[in-house]
């Protein structure tokens, strides 16, 4: 298979862009990404976020064909891959701390791929000279990596990954090099150049903020798996399992027990108290179940909720637990409370500071009344 | 006050960091280049017997003066047997240091690309040698080259050839021998380079579309620079100088400056025209030499 004959494959409109089947990766014996299966849309800037060592970047290297599968396919326009060289595929990546080419310009190091397919040179000057102005360089033509600053040789590498038009740019911890400064505005700037040319995108990153931030679907991984898939909110605010929940921002989990079992509501009992769940979960009664409260969705306060503070009467006595603030730091938009509940939970609490001075302040060592949403719990089952 | 403590720490590093640069630099004033002023100092007197040391300053009726024989530098460069034995010298560590770089660097590649549990035993196998005597490993390239040496014995008992080939105190056996002794001085500083370079570079040249032939010329070659100009003066430098390997293996074709420098001091003992051999052959070492430091330089500067 020849570059050409992927370039011009037929896409259907139903049929994914890049088709990831059954992918299978061992080292030694030991399963690197253990069967993967997943389909990326064109256009999309697709994440894979997980901690080190969770397979996302042996992932990205199959796609890129650095590494061989073990077995499964890689379709990409309905052809698959697996077996074409690095240098043949349409894929272009931009490597974590960017591999420049230290002995070539900044100009010849956008070149080179391009040179490297036969374009001529009064076209390659073209494309080169678009490209640096797309990531606004022009005047850096000349010098060589080690003499830009960090934002800048980042700014390169984009440059490179995409003078080539790939039909698929994968990303390596693109921002990782960057301090958390310049990386938040560089977030904006990358995603915006990557819309604009319109490439479909596949990044790994370990950095959940970057994830949420800049992808439009994230998939969350966890030794050699895909645990959950989906857009940002919904990995959020419905994650499919302990782990996601807990590996995405923080989380209060409660282990409880199925009590009451109805279509339209729930009742679970934990330590801390009863938990009112105002939709059927899948499960019987009895059954074990973790229950997964945000801080932020956390309200505490020095009274008892009010009948009018509760969103429905059937929630009166349930969601609700009372505690001492032990800790509570202040960061400004928020302050984050830790509440050791008298079940001897610590729940951990954020409010925003929406105005400049709260009408109660809740200080250390205080008793307070913790109460949350039926509608903000999310029961996890497995 | 802080600052007053600031400033006697900082000259106290100061001084100490001078007396670590003095040490090396004491040791190059001292071994290299007291004698070569001692022996430049001879090449300038004239010949006299068994006394190297010459006067080379008199005075007579208050009237110093200063002697400076030139003449053994224009007999050197006048004298077709110098300049051709210099141009033989050079052309034949030139080609050492080219046929060890060809040989050298698949090696130090293949060296550096291997697993880095066997590194250690392939970084073995090219030490290995300098731990027999370098004479005798010379010595038995005599038994090999031969005319009723061991490759003729194979390649006539094999059927190749009916006569034995006349290999021994040619070019070719000159060239082998210094090949072989010289190789790991090739290697050895080509592979510390290559070994440190980093992977992504290739994995980024083919990821852009690079096959690994272009890959290799484009970036590999041009990323180990240094390695194969440190390589090559390793090579070239002590090759041009070279007196034994030509002794055991060369013939009367591989005339080289070491073997001049030997006549003149222990058959014509003339020690100023040694001496004054000895300055040029210093000389053209060092001009390559210079060259290879300016490099370095401009390299360092460029980080």
């Amino acid at each position: 298979m020849n570059k050409a004959s992927i370039v011009t494959s037929v896409r259907d409109a139903d049929q994914p862009f890049l088709a990831i089947r059954n992918l299978v990766k061992s080292f030694d014996g030991v399963r690197a990404v253990d069967d993967i299966s997943v389909s990326i849309h064109k256009g999309e800037i697709f994440a894979l976020l997980g901690s080190s060592g969770c397979g996302k970047s042996t992932l990205l290297r199959m796609l890129a064909g650095f590494e061989t599968p073990t077995s499964g396919q890689i379709l990409l326009g309905g052809q698959n891959i697996v077996s074409v060289p690095p240098y043949q595929r349409p894929i272009n990546m931009m490597f974590q701390s960017y591999a420049l080419f230290p002995h070539l310009s900044v100009w010849d190091n956008v070149a080179f791929g391009l040179r490297r397919d036969g374009m001529p040179e009064d076209q390659v000057a073209e494309r080169v000279k678009k490209m640096l102005d797309l990531v606004q360089l022009a005047k850096y033509g000349k010098r060589k990596p080690h003499q830009l600053s960090g934002g800048q040789q980042q700014r390169v590498a984009l440059a490179r990954s995409l003078a080539k038009r790939p039909q698929l740019l994968l990303l390596d911890e693109p921002l990782g090099a960057l301090d958390k400064k310049l990386r938040e505005q560089t977030q904006m700037e990358l995603v915006s150049i990557i819309e604009e040319v319109g490439v479909t995108c596949v990044m790994v990153t370990h950095d959940q903020d970057e994830a949420m931030s800049m992808a439009t679907r994230i998939a969350i991984m966890s030794e050699g798996r895909i645990l959950q898939v989906g857009a940002p909110d919904e990995i959020y605010e419905t994650p499919n399992c302990r782990f996601v929940a807990d590996f995405i921002g923080s989380v209060n989990m409660f282990e409880g027990r199925v009590v009451v079992d109805c279509p339209d509501h729930v009742i679970v009992e934990s330590p801390e108290g009863k938990h009112y769940i105002n939709h059927g979960i899948t499960g019987t009664m009895g059954m074990e179940v973790a229950i997964a409260v945000r801080p932020e969705k956390i309200c505490i306060q020095l009274e008892a909720p009010t009948d009018q503070q509760r969103a429905s009467l059937a929630e009166q006595g349930y969601n609700q637990a009372s505690g001492v603030i032990t800790a509570l730091a202040y960061f400004g938009n928020e302050t984050r409370y830790h509440v050791r509940l008298d079940s001897g939970m610590d729940l951990r609490v954020s409010r925003t500071n929406a105005a400049r001075h709260q009408a109660t302040t809740l200080e250390r060592d205080m008793r307070v009344h913790a109460w949350w949403d039926g509608s903000d719990i999310v029961a996890l089952t497995n | 006050m802080k600052k007053a403590l600031m400033h006697a720490l900082s000259l106290r590093w100061m001084t100490g960091r001078r007396v670590v640069i003095a040490v090396p630099f004491l040791w190059l004033t001292v071994a290299f280049l007291v004698p070569f002023l001692i022996v430049m100092r001879i090449s300038f007197t004239e010949s006299d017997g068994g006394n190297p040391f010459g006067t080379l300053m008199t005075m007579v009726d208050g009237v110093i003066t200063l002697k400076v024989k030139i003449s053994n530098y224009l007999f050197i460069a006048q004298d077709d047997l110098y300049v051709l034995t210099y141009l033989s010298s050079i052309k034949f560590a030139a080609i050492t240091t080219v046929l060890c770089l060809i040989i050298g660097y698949p090696f130090a590649y293949f060296m550096a690309r291997s697993r880095s549990t066997v590194r250690p035993v392939l970084m073995m196998m090219v030490m290995l040698p300098f731990w027999t005597s370098f004479l005798l490993r010379i010595y038995a390239w005599k038994g090999i080259l031969a005319n009723n040496g061991i490759l003729n014995h194979i390649l006539m008992s094999v059927g190749v050839i009916a006569e034995p080939l006349h290999l021994m105190n040619t070019q070719f056996s000159l060239i082998i021998g210094m090949v072989y002794a010289y190789l790991p001085f090739m290697i050895l500083p080509l592979y510390a380079n290559l070994v440190k370079m980093d992977i992504r570079f290739l994995e980024a040249a083919a990821d852009l579309g690079a096959t690994p032939v272009q890959t290799f010329w484009r970036i590999t070659v041009p990323l180990s620079k240094s390695g194969i100009i440190a390589g090559s003066m390793l090579v070239f430098i002590p090759a041009v100088g070279e007196y034994v390997i030509p002794e055991l293996l060369g013939g009367p074709e591989t005339l080289m400056i070491g073997h001049v420098l030997w006549d003149e001091f222990f058959t014509n003992n003339d020690w100023p025209m040694a001496s004054s051999v000895t300055v040029v052959v210093i000389l053209l070492i060092l001009v390559p030499m210079a060259i290879f430091n300016k490099y370095k330089a401009e390299q360092e500067a460029r980080r």
